[in-house]
């Protein structure tokens, strides 16, 4: 079992979305996260899907995906070097100025920015990886927290790796 | 083009449907009206290029627009309306997605205004057929609808085929435009491969012929490719041994001494038992199914496997192959021919001639063998007698359960394209209106259903259609008032306790045709089985309704129980465990 990230290029079709999610709903593979939206030619939507599962399964899922008549191509990520990054915007409570301080304290050390406060809450915004988010996530206090909202890994090949039509 | 012409021809969507249709060379559309494809029905009415063939029920539709397909290799085009009309068509789309059977199925849908209000008979016919269809269209703008249709038929018959399906809104049906039909297809995500790689065939050939104990293993994909000759060319030049799956019957000639039989859970004992023990498996156009297979970890445990198929995710899906080759089964056919004519390797003789000792030997367990002097109608004596009332030369559908292994293993199909039935879906209902489609692409040849009285219940009401239509098929009914196939998995496994498999106020089925206006007839001795078939066969204009009574007790055999490995079949009930 190994995480991967898979890139998709796809129509920007209605159905294509449902298309992908149903394939993966029917032949019971699973979906950690999935991200989806127009690229620079407005006919096309990129997909980064990130999904887990022995070799044999990945191989399959690839020739799935690939047989879908809306993907145009798709590459995984994850056989070679890429940067992956996820958009975390987290409501926490900031209502004492030692919880203001400590808040901002770790927002810091994380290079996050706070882009909201309200009187008893700060909410922040944070990139990175899913580990980076996730230890940022588990640095706070659990009782702090008051609204998660990931946006799942977007994904891309470093250097002259590029996935086209 | 004269740009002086200020009248350039505009036409409905309606109209574009039914051009498009011509264009593509469609001879039937088999479909059934409502409201929102009335618009369509409208532009059929006024032409004659297409003929449309009024089905009872929409199953039937797509059931015989399969038969038709399966029977010319052409694809099979069905027309019926939104909702319920579309949702009847779901079985037999999905039947058709199993078995890779190019087809086309336009669905009326409710116009665009209406579509996510719950209009009346609206249904999201997209997203009902989505996990079984190859792929599926919305058609949004009448000026796409041409384009749409090409691309459909293009996806549907290309690769891998399968079922399109195209949604079109009624009201796009009454918006006009300038017909252009699109004269080639280009679409940047749909790139079917044909070519195999010749590094990978190179390989294969020096496998091939390096094989002691070889085994060429051979499904549906070699008939979808047109590629029996090819199957026939190789196996016939190695000598190697071939077994074909339910749905490659006819890839190779049955009566040719090369052919060791089907494989699989009903398979017979040398062809499983060659797979159990060969040492190089040929696998052309076929997917490892399940009820081929048997136990997976049990499966050709010495074996390298080479595997040639169009479509890269059926490969090392279930088995891990050694050297996989994707590309049409035809085309690498022929280049492995080439290679292997050329090599200057010949195949081992002295293995084959031990390999063939040793195959000859589980032959001579004769499995197949059958009670011939049981006072009953055995069904395998009909199936028999059936080959020899047609020499062997008909095209047979059949429905789904016992009836369909015996007319698989007792009926010795020689040619492709002449066994038709649903082997990946099941489904029970499929032999009737399959063989309407099978009838009207071959007018002159001989069909016959083999069915059961579970089976033919499903698309009885077909029966008027044949009747509209003149459609001389011989129905074999062969009745032994159970759901045969269940109740054999129930005495098998379940302790004997027969829950709801058997079939009680069954309708006279003499009556039943006769009604119909179609002949009927009732067979319960033994004795006039050949007679009967003799002379509802001479009834050449006349469909035969045959109702043969059959023994109840009859179990289909040998038989790969699951979980168990191609060398542990039961051979039946008074004979030796495998
Ligand atoms: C639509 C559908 N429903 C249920 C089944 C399950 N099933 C498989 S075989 C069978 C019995 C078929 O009985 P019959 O047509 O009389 O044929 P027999 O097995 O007796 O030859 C059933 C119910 C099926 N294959 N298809």
């Amino acid at each position: 079992m190994r995480r991967h990230t898979i890139s998709i290029l796809l129509e920007n079709e209605a159905g294509a979305l449902s298309r992908v999610a149903g394939l993966f709903s029917a032949r019971g593979y699973n979906i950690e996260s999935l991200t989806v939206a127009p690229t620079e030619d407005p006919s096309m939507s990129r997909m980064t899907l990130v999904t887990s599962g022995s070799d044999n399964i990945i191989e399959q899922i690839t020739k799935q995906l690939n047989k879908l008549v809306d993907v145009i191509k798709l590459i995984d990520l994850t056989e070679g070097q890429h940067i992956e990054r996820e958009l975390m915007l987290i409501k926490v409570k900031a209502a004492s100025n030692n919880q203001r301080e400590e808040v901002k304290r770790l927002v810091d050390i994380f290079r996050g920015r706070i882009i909201d406060v309200a009187d008893n809450n700060y909410t922040i915004e944070l990139t990175g990886t899913c580990d980076k988010i996730d230890a940022f996530i588990k640095a706070l206090e659990e009782p702090l927290i008051i609204e998660v909202v990931r946006t799942g890994i977007s994904g891309i090949g470093r250097g002259n790796k590029s996935l086209q039509a | 083009m004269n740009m002086a012409n200020t009248e350039i021809e505009t036409i409905t969507g309606a109209e574009i449907v039914i051009r498009c249709l011509a264009a593509e060379g469609v001879e039937f559309v088999f479909g059934y009206p409502g409201g929102s494809v009335l618009h369509i029905y409208d532009a059929l009415f006024k032409q004659t290029d297409v003929q449309h063939i009024l089905v009872r029920h929409e199953q039937g539709a797509t059931h015989s627009a399969d038969g038709y397909a399966r029977a010319t290799g052409k694809p099979g085009v069905v027309l019926v309306t939104s909702g319920p009309g579309a949702t009847n068509a779901v079985t037999g789309i999905a039947t058709a997605y199993m078995d890779s059977i190019p087809m086309v199925v336009i669905t009326g849908q409710v116009p665009t205004s209406l579509i996510g209000n719950d209009a009346f008979q609206e249904v999201d016919a997209v997203g009902v057929t989505r996990p079984c269809v190859k792929h599926n269209f919305l058609v949004k703008d009448v000026k796409d609808l041409a384009r749409t249709l090409k691309e459909a038929f293009f996806v549907a018959t290309t690769g891998r085929p399968g079922p399109v399906l195209v949604d079109i809104p009624k009201d796009i049906t009454a918006h006009t435009t300038v017909f252009d039909y699109p004269q080639t297809v280009d679409m940047r995500s749909y790139k079917p491969v044909t070519m195999g790689h010749m590094g990978q065939i190179r390989k294969a050939s020096e496998l091939i012929l390096s094989a002691k104990r070889p085994m060429i293993y051979t499904g549906g994909g070699a008939i979808l490719g047109n590629a029996a000759e090819a199957v026939t060319e190789f196996t016939r030049l190695l000598g190697y041994p071939i077994t074909l799956t339910l749905m490659g019957l006819g890839a190779y000639p049955a009566t040719d001494p090369q052919y060791v039989g089907m494989l699989g859970m009903h398979g017979t004992y040398e062809a499983n038992m060659a797979m159990h023990e060969c040492d190089v498996l040929i696998a052309i156009g076929a997917r490892f199914d399940d009820r081929v297979t048997g136990d997976l970890a049990k499966f050709c445990p010495y074996a390298k496997i080479v595997h040639i198929d169009i479509d890269p995710s059926s490969i090392s899906k279930n088995v891990q192959v050694d050297i996989p080759i994707v590309g049409n089964v035809n085309s690498v056919l022929h280049e492995l021919l080439g290679l292997i004519r050329e090599s200057n390797r010949q195949p081992d003789k002295e293995a084959l001639t031990s390999w063939w000792a040793q195959i000859d030997a589980w032959r001579s367990k004769e499995c197949l063998r059958y009670d011939r002097n049981s006072p009953l109608i055995k069904p395998q004596f009909v199936i028999e007698s059936l080959y020899k009332a047609t020499q062997g030369d008909a095209f047979i559908t059949s429905d789904v359960g016992q009836h369909q292994m015996w007319a698989a293993q007792y009926y010795k199909f020689d040619k492709p394209r002449r066994w038709i039935n649903s082997g990946g879906l099941g489904t029970m209902g499929f032999g009737l209106p399959s063989a309407i489609g099978v009838q009207l692409a071959h007018p002159e040849a001989t069909v016959a259903c083999v069915t059961g009285e579970a089976s033919i219940q499903m698309c009885i009401q077909e029966l008027s259609t044949c009747m509209q239509y003149d459609l001389p098929i011989k129905v074999v009914n062969l009745n032994n008032r159970y759901m045969g196939m269940v109740r054999q998995w129930q005495e098998m496994f379940y302790d004997k306790r027969y829950s709801h498999s058997y079939m009680d106020a069954l309708p006279d089925f003499v009556k039943l045709a006769e009604s119909y206006g179609h002949v009927g007839m009732r067979i319960e001795n033994r004795d006039d089985v050949e007679e009967a078939l003799k002379e509802a066969f001479a009834m050449k204009n006349r469909l035969v309704f045959l109702d043969f009574v059959t023994d109840q007790t009859e179990n289909v055999y040998p038989m790969v129980a699951t979980g168990k490995g191609h060398h542990e079949m039961f051979l039946g009930p008074d004979r030796e465990l495998a």
